[in-house]
């Protein structure tokens, strides 16, 4: 018999269904496997207690008929996101000891349909980094390992304690969120399922914010069907996010037809960029030709400012974190260092409490909008952003998705990377754009590299079209048929 | 040119222009659903979203943005049907997002003018810059450890229309009677209560001074006045402060200062020399506010008359003089009470009796006109009986002193006190003939030309009628009598 | 445009992040080094382009005049690492 814990979320609700086990069964099967992959370090708080006693009330409600569309689902929870009571740090020493008084509307979303909490997962420090190394609460590793060698490798960023939970089967699913990558390229650099639907299908109410205009929280995933009965669960028009679309949410799963007969998957040629990987590139034809077969029309589109994305990202983005970062001063919550006075005390506080890259990014999104700078950056990426906003927009006039590498590499070592912030962000530079864009984008795994590494491919598509990506992204996890399983499994 | 001051040196010009923040009469704040009243215990009119905890975002009250745009129309502002949200950045101690959502490039609301009333029965045009919503902040308190500053956050978040005027005051006065113009047609609209004691209205005061017809000199700020009051003090003080630098070769450096309203004078704000460098940028919590034309149509009807305009209309059809025009137009409710009495009198008679008698008693008595004890039905029944003779004008103030302390009805009290004037000629004829026939030597002096003794005569009559006489009958009977 | 210690150190200020004075020299050339990379927007040519406002295409909806929340002074407080009597309390502020 199949161990419990490596039931996709579709096979778990079957087996609910079925009363093959309980929801308490399956949890306590997850309770085990958070345990024994604490080496990965995927988790800043383990909630075995608030498991079991959700998992007993699924169990009810699956009893009284009335079970929801997450019942008994056993995730993990991106520490990003407020959860009423329980610590809630965005793996940061600035939040020490936060308990939030109050309950994002995602999370909210997925307690009431019947989820339930693992824990809250390991991530970059505010969401910022691409490898998972810049967590208060240290490195999370993924649990991939290259062959033959023992080298720890990342599990990719920010949501990386997400992914690597993920794929080592230590949750069912687990919640990301997305600024600029940060659910997208951890997928591919674990070999799960990843999507950053439509900016303002999510609720960012109660999500601690890295950069406003970019934020999009989604479903990380084993596979494409998974995604779509969770975020189906996650979605939904807030009143409390004015930036939220007042839109309905459809049945994503019923988008899963396995027909992609005469959908047109547009290839830009602006991502096939010098020094790409071969191996890169070959995954990416290999993706082309999949959907081709599947009956898919391919034409080449062109999207001309995509190497502008990462630089305007690289403003905006911090330039947004500066300033949703000056709430924590240590007055309200979280740490305080103290100081001869009120300024001293901001200062003191603010240099304990943030680490590195958070400095950094704060540092470079308070100059770009300084008095004599902010026409010159911030303005300047504001109209590029416009100019790559119009490229898709003209794009979807010969195409109905765009078919991409989710990232430049695979998976690699936490030392190997690391020394250089820019080659850092490079990381991005296939996800960045939708992230500008507001657009919806999946990352599938679609094979492994020559080192026995998961690679991803990445759909996008129109906004608030995650019907199409889902589609497109179900046909191509059929034709990839991406069945490895990394080394290190709970 | 008026208006200049002299100094040691020469005629010196004073610029004002001022920025007055007026808090929305809302019932919620503006990004969040917390309650606005006034004196609540610390920290409990404070919504997750006003203490800026993580994750927390803002959505926009519409009454704000309805207050907004009403305001910007009575002042004859253009609208923007499209505006943007801004955060202001820096770090202070009762601002927990570190930012303050405000209004930068593009405000809602445009350029305009208003009339401002001065002392002499001129008036005089102030532009106005712009109008734009933004946050309050929250309240330090420093007098409660000697070490510690307390936070309450019960104001932060609150919805505030600041509204810029163009330099274009030249004095205190001018400056006092456009917060005063200011305040009346907020009160007028029912934007901000106008409680300036309470905080809701605040000016912070930009001064310079220049030789008159040179360029602009070197301004100070004088922040969050909250009096008309101490805006006179704060401007003279400041003024003389500033004539008297450059008069002993120094400079006006450009500087936030403070009122001390105890001492009488200004000073230099510490916590502020720190060069503030706001980093506004749109904020991306937001999206832009766009108000349709048709909306703002809307709203043009929903204003009602303004003080402008009903004064000039009683200045029109009530044959008043400015000034009186001016007193009873400032508050609408006095407006309203007034032309309700002029509606049943004579309306420069109500004009008198509103200005002198209402005015007078309400203020000895503390009371507002809107709970005055007397009706203004009642008061313009009170001014008919004057006009048809029923009792004098006299009589008339001692009915009114009744009904003010009874509420009681005019008629009622003329006739319970059997208070009717006489206007019998022939019973007053009796009267005056036994004065006469008992007054020889009096009518003797009269006769031989002491005809200022008419006055003694009229006494003597109403004496004997306790006043109740109608006085021109008296006269005219007395005169033919004596004469004759 | 190229950062020096000076206006690191400004920024930082600014930013209320207190920088040790012997990590002003590395943290400028970080910074720099960022600021190189990002400046490569000077080719695009965005003249008559707009600054985008938001990618969600839509009006901002406006909520009712209502008090909905609030009144909850011990939530409010919770976390507070400092408070006295219903307050926030901060090193004294000398206005
Ligand atoms: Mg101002
Ligand atoms: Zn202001």
């Amino acid at each position: 018999m199949t161990k419990l814990t490596d039931l996709t979320i579709a096979q778990a609700r079957d087996g609910l269904r079925a009363k093959e086990f309980s929801a308490v069964e399956l949890t306590d099967a997850y309770i085990a496997a958070v345990e024994s992959s604490r080496p990965l370090n995927a988790f800043i708080t383990e909630t075995p207690e608030i498991a079991r006693d959700m998992a007993k009330k699924s169990d009810a409600r699956i009893a009284d008929g009335s079970a929801g569309a997450m019942e008994g689902m056993p995730i993990g929870m991106k520490d990003l996101f407020c959860t009423e009571g329980t610590l809630t740090t965005a793996a940061s020493h600035i939040l020490d000891g936060f308990k939030p008084q109050y309950e994002s509307t995602i999370s909210k979303n997925l307690w009431d349909a019947g989820a339930v909490m693992l824990g809250k997962m390991n991530l970059d420090e505010f969401a910022m980094g691409s490898a998972n190394i810049t967590s208060y609460y240290g490195n999370v590793v993924n649990p991939w390992k290259r062959e033959g060698d023992d080298t720890d490798l990342v599990p990719g960023g920010s949501s990386g304690g997400s992914s690597a939970a993920v794929a080592a089967h230590s949750v069912i699913a687990a919640t990301g969120t997305d600024t600029g990558g940060s659910i997208r390229q951890p997928a591919a650099f674990t070999g799960i399922v990843g999507f950053k639907p439509t900016y303002g299908r999510c609720s960012r109410w109660g999500v601690v914010a890295f950069a406003s205009s970019l934020d999009q929280a989604g479903p990380m995933t084993r596979d494409v069907r998974d995604s779509a009965i969770m975020l189906g669960a996650m979605a939904g028009h807030d009143p409390k996010d004015s930036t939220s679309a007042d839109i309905a949410v459809p049945d994503f799963e019923a988008a899963l037809t396995g027909d992609v007969k005469g959908l047109r998957i547009g290839i830009p040629k602006e991502y096939r960029m010098d020094g790409m990987p071969a191996e890169i590139e070959k995954i990416w034809d290999q993706g082309i030709a999949w959907l081709k077969d599947a009956g898919a029309e391919i034409v080449e589109v062109s999207l001309p400012h995509t190497k502008y994305a990462l630089p305007a990202y690289y403003i905006i983005a911090p330039a947004e974190a500066s300033s949703n970062l000056a709430r924590y001063d240590g007055v309200r919550y979280g740490l305080r260092e103290e100081g001869k006075d009120l300024i001293e005390m901001y200062e003191n506080t603010r240099a304990a409490g943030f680490g590195a890259e958070v400095k950094r990014r704060v540092l470079i999104g308070t100059y770009v909008l300084s008095a004599g700078y902010y026409d010159a950056y911030y303005l300047k990426a504001q109209r590029v952003r416009s100019r790559i906003v119009d490229d898709f927009k003209k794009a979807w006039n010969s195409c109905d998705l765009l078919l991409t590498p989710a990232t430049p590499s695979a998976a690699f070592g936490a030392g190997e990377n690391q020394d250089d912030p820019l080659a850092m962000y490079l990381n991005d530079v296939f996800t960045v754009p939708a992230s500008l864009a507001g657009l919806p984008g999946i990352a599938v795994p679609a094979g492994l590299d020559s080192k026995g590494l998961p690679l991803g491919l990445q759909l996008l598509g129109r906004p608030f079209d995650e019907e199409t990506v889902l589609r497109g992204a179900h046909v191509l996890e059929q034709q990839a048929g991406f069945n490895a399983k990394p080394q290190f499994l709970a | 040119m008026a208006n200049l001051i002299k100094g040691n040196t020469g005629d010196w010009e004073v610029v004002i222009g001022l920025e007055v923040h007026a808090q929305v009469s809302s019932k919620a704040k503006l990004f969040s659903g917390a309650a606005t009243a006034f004196g609540a215990g610390p920290n409990e009119q404070v919504s997750l979203v006003d203490a800026a905890m993580p994750g927390m975002l803002p959505v926009i009250n519409k009454e704000c943005v309805r207050q907004a745009v009403r305001t910007g129309l009575a002042m004859g502002c253009a609208i923007n049907l499209k505006s943007v949200f801004a955060r202001k950045n820096y770090f202070y101690a009762d601002l927990p997002q570190g930012y303050q959502i405000s209004q930068y490039e593009l405000p809602v609301v445009g350029e305009g003018e208003i009339t401002i009333d001065l002392e002499d029965g001129e008036s005089k045009q102030v532009g106005i810059e712009r109008l734009h919503l933004e946050q309050d902040a929250g309240k330090s308190i420093h007098d409660q450890d000697p070490t510690k500053s307390y936070i309450d956050l019960n104001r932060s978040g609150v919805a505030l229309m600041e509204i810029v005027s163009k330099p274009d005051m030249r004095s205190a006065d001018e400056a006092a009677a456009y917060v005063t113009k200011l305040r009346s047609i907020l009160r007028y609209i029912g934007a901000c209560d106008g409680n300036m004691a309470e905080g809701s209205m605040r000016a912070d005061v930009n001064i310079s001074v220049r030789r008159p017809g040179e360029p602009l000199g070197t301004r100070a700020e004088l922040k969050n006045i909250n009096s008309i009051r101490f805006i006179r003090q704060a401007v003279d003080y400041e003024v003389k402060r500033q004539i008297m630098l450059i008069e002993d070769g120094g400079e006006v450096v450009q500087e936030t200062r403070l009122f001390d309203s105890i001492k009488g004078e200004t000073r230099s704000m510490r916590s502020k020399e720190d060069a503030h460098d706001y980093r506004y940028f749109p904020d991306p919590d937001l999206l832009p506010l766009v108000i349709e034309s048709a909306f703002v149509e809307e709203m043009k009807g929903t204003l009602p008359e303004l003080p402008d305009t009903k004064k000039d209309r009683f200045i029109s059809d009530f044959g008043l003089s400015a000034y009186d025009a001016g007193v009873l137009v400032s508050e609408r409710e006095t407006a309203s009470y007034y032309e309700a009495v002029a509606a049943k009198a004579d309306p420069k008679l109500a004009a008198n009796w509103v200005i002198s008698e209402l005015f007078g008693r309400l203020n000895k008595a503390g009371k507002d006109i809107t709970d005055s004890p007397v009706s203004p039905e009642n008061l313009g029944n009170l001014l008919s009986l004057i006009s048809d003779n029923t009792i004098s004008g006299k009589i008339a103030k001692e009915v009114f002193n009744e009904m003010f302390e009874t509420g009681k009805d005019a008629k009622d009290i003329v006739e319970e006190k059997g208070l009717k004037q006489i206007t019998d000629t022939g019973a007053i004829e009796a009267i005056v003939d036994g004065i006469i026939a008992n007054s020889p030597g009096q009518v003797e002096q009269y006769r031989s030309g002491k005809t200022g003794l008419i006055g003694w005569f009229v006494g003597q009559v109403m004496k004997e009628t306790q006043g109740k006489a109608n006085p021109g009958v008296v006269n005219q009977l007395l005169k033919s009598k004596l004469e004759g | 445009m190229s950062l020096d210690k000076k206006t690191v150190a400004r920024i930082a200020h600014l930013a209320r992040i207190k920088v040790p004075e012997e990590d002003l020299e590395p943290l400028a050339g970080e910074l720099n080094n960022i600021l190189g990379f990002i400046e490569q927007l000077n080719e695009v040519d965005t003249d008559g382009v707009d600054p985008l406002a938001s990618v969600v295409e839509m009006n901002m909806r406006q909520r009712e005049d209502a008090v909905t929340d609030g009144g909850y002074p011990d939530r409010v407080l919770a976390n507070g690492p400092e408070t006295a009597m219903g307050f926030y309390t901060v090193p004294k502020v000398v206005e």
